[in-house]
């Protein structure tokens, strides 16, 4: 019998590909409406002030001035903010600007020239109050806390303590103990598309909100709150999405100014932020201050882990309490460890806001780890493989925290990783200037606790097929360029057994789609997947009662055949063309329609946070960066990446490899040249592509992406994560081959020619004064 | 700022046009907002990320960067002018097959800068497509299918441009 032939596990172009090749595609700036206005946003200038009065008499002699918005006005000082733990974003100030470059006000014109113009002019009044820019200044008692929701009348938002074990006694016991303090600065997500939206209030009382956004179910729930409006009066839709790494994935003050502009004047407004704009907005890495101290015995077992952050969250809250605890709970893999001790402080400050971002709380983190293991692996005289290696997580497994390990492809990365490398031709082996090093790391395939309490599924996808035989998918997982569009089509049409090219994906309205939680935590292959995989599934069981209808055969007799044919199991000469089938199931009826839904299983212990890190499954990493590294200049030149990265299945190995090979490229990005910097008075001093430097084609080098397959038992056909994981493992390999290359170990994340240099120096002075001694 | 407007007499994509454009408009905004060309996109508007690569005269060129009182009269090709009628070239072809694409945000600027390297060299090494394509950012993929996706098409995409007319080197032309 000729078996039916699925895309699952081939090279497959994503579906939407040849929209984006040939220009046609539509994202947020390409929309225009009949009657649009055009905003522009003031911001602050000051770091941290109380804004008492805004006046658009000025701005108001522009021609083509419309509409003005204040703080005080309706809705403005309603708060909304992605978890519902920390909703403490306002559209405008209340009364309170809270960073150089906050929204203070907005205008509305006729044309976008127009609207710049009037945005220059409108006159601000406001009483400087005394910022806090530093973290450590955040922690002391202050008469002017950014939030009234800070812990103990200062800067703190959040405090996460946490011990397992005998850590004390694992130290004291210990071997070897290794780590120290690193200081990461804050990093933006750099996506090329700037955010953007359009609100259209709509003849029927509605209004709907055109943005480019990775969470269109959160931004819904908030405008219905700011708005004060019934949420089924409100639709989000979103266009392609021009790349988000999690700084699309909050509901932003932006987009509820512009509801707010909309509804005021009654007319469409669209307002695009330029690039200045989306550092301001940021919500990217939070700097992050670390210090980590790592036990073993005298094999190189890790024996406890003893960590502490400070993280600095900036003006808002976000997504910041998760990050808090992400700090400390991933890292508690892919290594075994008896005992663990963690602290985390997040800390408001006066600069633009802090979120998630592409490997959310994991990444600097996981180079403090990463760092302390290469140097005990030194200090034990052990191969920094082997030592992972020996450490590993076991397969079915529970972690310390009540982390439940499943599937683990770690020690099959760990073998690939340095064969493919050539690792131990070259680890401590090359000539001074040229060094190879390693990092893993390990990931959660979506976050177990949804950010609402409710009962309602993390993921639904509906489908409806009729006369036509076109398979549409309705879901609300945000396309915002991995492919998840294609990975439902996909799913679908493996469980349907028919071709993928009848499988039109529309997951952009809230209209039409069911809920599902939005892309961000590496959570929509997992669970919209599982979603897509159930509701094809439900249709395969209609065509097998329809085929069964058809020649009174059994219905569960019936298979996915070749060429979209249901065959009979017992008897070859029974097949039932796609065509067939369907026609017989629509007959009576009307359009087929199906649903399936995920829910992540119930995990965890009964403790405080014990929700942080949970995940039905996880990914593993180790991966291998070869540098040269100039010790004249500091300037480090990356040869050749080798990141082997477990996945569960590669449902489509040419996505799977795009996730790896970018995410190696933006934590290369964050290892060498990418950081925010702000003057002494709060004002981002680099927010351009000139100034904050993203690797360039020429700069990045040729990454080998090797897929390593576990088939984890829960996934959608064995499928996990591969989006988010990958980026952490890239920067402590950089930096552990630097230390190979030229013997520093870089404590300040980016590991800019100035820090490299300085520690050369730092190295100089050290040995030259051993050489002093007698 | 002056906002009178004045008739600008563009070729772009091989048709005349005629539009209206303030003498600070740039081309970017006039192949957006008056000839409805969405295909070349706006990334940052100082010339840093290459999104709005356009070729004038052959010539890859930051739109953004570039007045559109200054290319009257001058040949204009945009994304969209890459396909021949139905059939998309080859280079868009193979971006979409090798995964050069995710979000999609780029990809106009890197096909621009990609045909003008394809157009003079049917056979680049790696190196030569990315310094070719150094001047553009993408935040997605790495770079690396996008390199897979020049070397892939390279024979096919000039042979397809040979075809249009699109041959000469622009520093050949008078």
């Amino acid at each position: 019998m000729s078996r039916y032939t699925s895309t699952v596990g081939s090279r497959f172009p994503l579906i939407d590909s040849m929209e984006k090749s040939s220009g046609q595609g539509v994202y947020i700036e390409d929309m225009r409406f009949s009657g649009m206005l055009y905003a522009r946003l003031v911001r602050s200038t000051e770091a941290f002030a109380r804004i008492d009065e805004v006046d658009f008499s000025q701005a108001a002699e522009i021609e083509g001035f419309v509409a003005g918005l204040a703080p005080g006005e309706a809705g403005t000082s309603n708060t909304f903010g992605v978890l519902p733990i920390s909703e403490d974003e306002t559209p405008l100030p209340a009364p309170n600007s809270l960073y150089s470059g906050a929204i203070v006000a907005a205008v509305a014109c006729e044309t976008e020239v127009g609207a710049r113009e009037a945005a220059l002019r409108v006159q601000v009044r406001s009483e400087k109050l005394p910022a806090t820019l530093r973290p450590k200044d955040a922690l002391r008692e202050t008469d002017h806390p950014i939030h009234s929701n800070a812990l103990a009348g200062t800067n703190l938002h959040k405090a996460v303590d946490q011990e397992f074990g005998d850590v004390d006694g694992a130290f004291e016991g210990a071997s070897v103990v290794t780590g120290g303090e690193f200081v990461f600065d804050g990093i933006n997500h750099g996506f090329t598309e700037p955010i953007g939206c359009i609100a259209v209030p709509e003849s029927n009382g509605r209004l709907s909100l055109y943005s480019a956004t990775q969470v269109p179910h959160y931004l819904h729930r908030a405008l219905a709150k700011v708005l004060e409006m019934p949420i089924h009066k409100i639709r989000v839709y979103k266009p392609l999405v021009g790349g988000g790494f999690g700084g699309k994935s909050d509901p932003f003050p932006h987009e509820m100014v512009a509801a707010l502009l909309a509804r005021k004047t009654g007319r469409p407004v669209k307002l695009i932020f330029d690039r200045d704009e989306v550092f301001l907005n940021n919500h990217g890495r939070h700097p992050t201050e670390y210090k980590i101290q790592v036990a073993a015995d005298q094999e190189g077992r890790l024996l406890g882990l003893d960590a502490h952050s400070r993280i600095d969250g900036g003006a808002w809250g976000s997504f910041g309490v998760v990050t808090t605890y992400y700090n400390g709970v991933l890292s508690q893999g892919p290594y075994r460890l008896p005992s663990f001790r963690y602290s985390g402080r997040r800390v408001y400050t006066n600069k633009p806001a802090s979120g998630a971002m592409r490997g959310h709380g994991a990444v600097n983190a996981r180079y403090a780890l990463e760092t302390a293991l290469d140097e005990m692996a030194e200090r034990l005289k052990l191969d920094p493989f082997d030592l992972r290696a020996q450490n590993a997580l076991p397969p079915n497994t529970t972690t310390l925290n009540h982390l439940r390990i499943t599937s683990t492809g770690f020690l099959e990365c760990l073998e690939r990783a340095r064969e493919r490398s050539g690792w131990d031709q070259k680890f401590r082996k090359m000539p001074f200037g040229r060094g190879i090093g390693l990092g893993c790391g390990f990931y959660i395939s979506g976050s177990a606790l949804p950010i609402h309490r409710t009962r309602t599924p993390q993921s639904t996808v509906h489908i409806k097929i009729d006369v036509d035989g076109g398979v549409t998918i309705h879901s609300l997982a945000a396309d915002i360029g991995q492919g998840s569009d294609t990975m439902l089509a996909q799913c679908v049409a493996e469980a349907m057994g028919v071709r993928i090219d009848r499988c039109r994906v529309m997951a952009k309205d809230t209209d039409t789609a069911p809920i599902d939680l939005g892309s961000y935590s590496s959570r929509v292959t997992f669970m919209a997947g599982n979603a897509a995989l159930r509701t094809g599934e439900a249709v395969f069981r209609k065509m097998q009662r329809a085929c069964a209808r058809l020649t009174g055969r059994s219905a569960e007799g019936f298979v996915k055949g070749a060429d979209e044919t249901y065959v009979h199991l017992d008897d070859d000469g029974v097949v039932i063309p796609f065509m067939d089938a369907l026609r017989e199931a629509l007959a009576d009826n009307g359009a087929l329609i199906a649903k399936g839904a995920y829910i992540a299983p119930k995990l965890g212990g009964a403790f405080k946070g014990s929700g942080a890190g949970l995940s039905p499954s996880y990914s593993y990493q180790a991966f291998v960066a070869e540098v040269e590294v100039d010790p004249e200049t500091g300037f480090v030149r990356v040869e050749k990446i080798w990141a082997a990265h477990d996945c569960g299945k590669a449902l489509n190995r040419l996505a799977v490899e795009g996730q790896l090979e970018g995410s190696v490229h933006m934590g290369m990005g964050q290892a060498l040249t990418e950081q925010m910097l702000y003057l002494n008075n709060g004002q981002l001093r680099n927010g351009s592509f000139l100034d904050y430097k993203i690797p360039s084609p020429v700069d990045t080098p040729e990454i080998e992406a090797i897929v390593v397959e576990s088939n984890d038992p829960e996934g959608p056909l064995g499928a996990k994560e591969c989006g988010e994981g990958a980026l952490a493992p890239i920067i402590p390999a950089i930096g552990n081959a630097i230390y190979d290359a030229v013997g520093v170990r870089l404590h300040e994340v980016p590991m800019t020619p100035e820090r490299i240099l300085k520690a050369l120096e730092r190295k100089r002075k050290i040995q030259e004064k051993a050489g002093a001694r007698p | 700022m002056s906002s009178n407007r004045r008739i600008l007499r563009l070729n772009v994509n091989g048709q005349p046009r005629e539009v209206l454009a303030r003498d600070a408009d740039t081309l970017l905004d006039v192949l957006r907002e008056e000839c409805e060309l969405t295909g070349t996109k706006r990334g940052c508007d100082l010339g840093t990320c290459g999104c709005c690569t356009v070729q004038i005269d052959g010539e890859p060129v930051l739109s953004c960067l570039t007045l559109a009182a200054e290319v009257e009269g001058r040949d204009i090709i945009t994304v969209e002018g890459l396909r021949d009628g139905e059939r998309f070239a080859p280079l868009q072809e193979a971006w979409a097959e090798a995964g050069a694409s995710q979000c999609g945000f780029c990809t106009p600027g890197f096909l621009m800068a990609a045909d003008r390297l394809l157009r003079d060299n049917p056979d680049p090494d790696r190196q030569e497509i990315r310094e070719a394509l150094a001047g553009n950012l993408c935040r997605c993929t790495g770079y690396v299918k996008i390199v897979d996706a020049v070397e892939r098409c390279a024979a096919e995409h000039r042979a397809f441009c040979v075809a249009r007319g699109r041959t000469v080197a622009p520093s050949e032309q008078v």
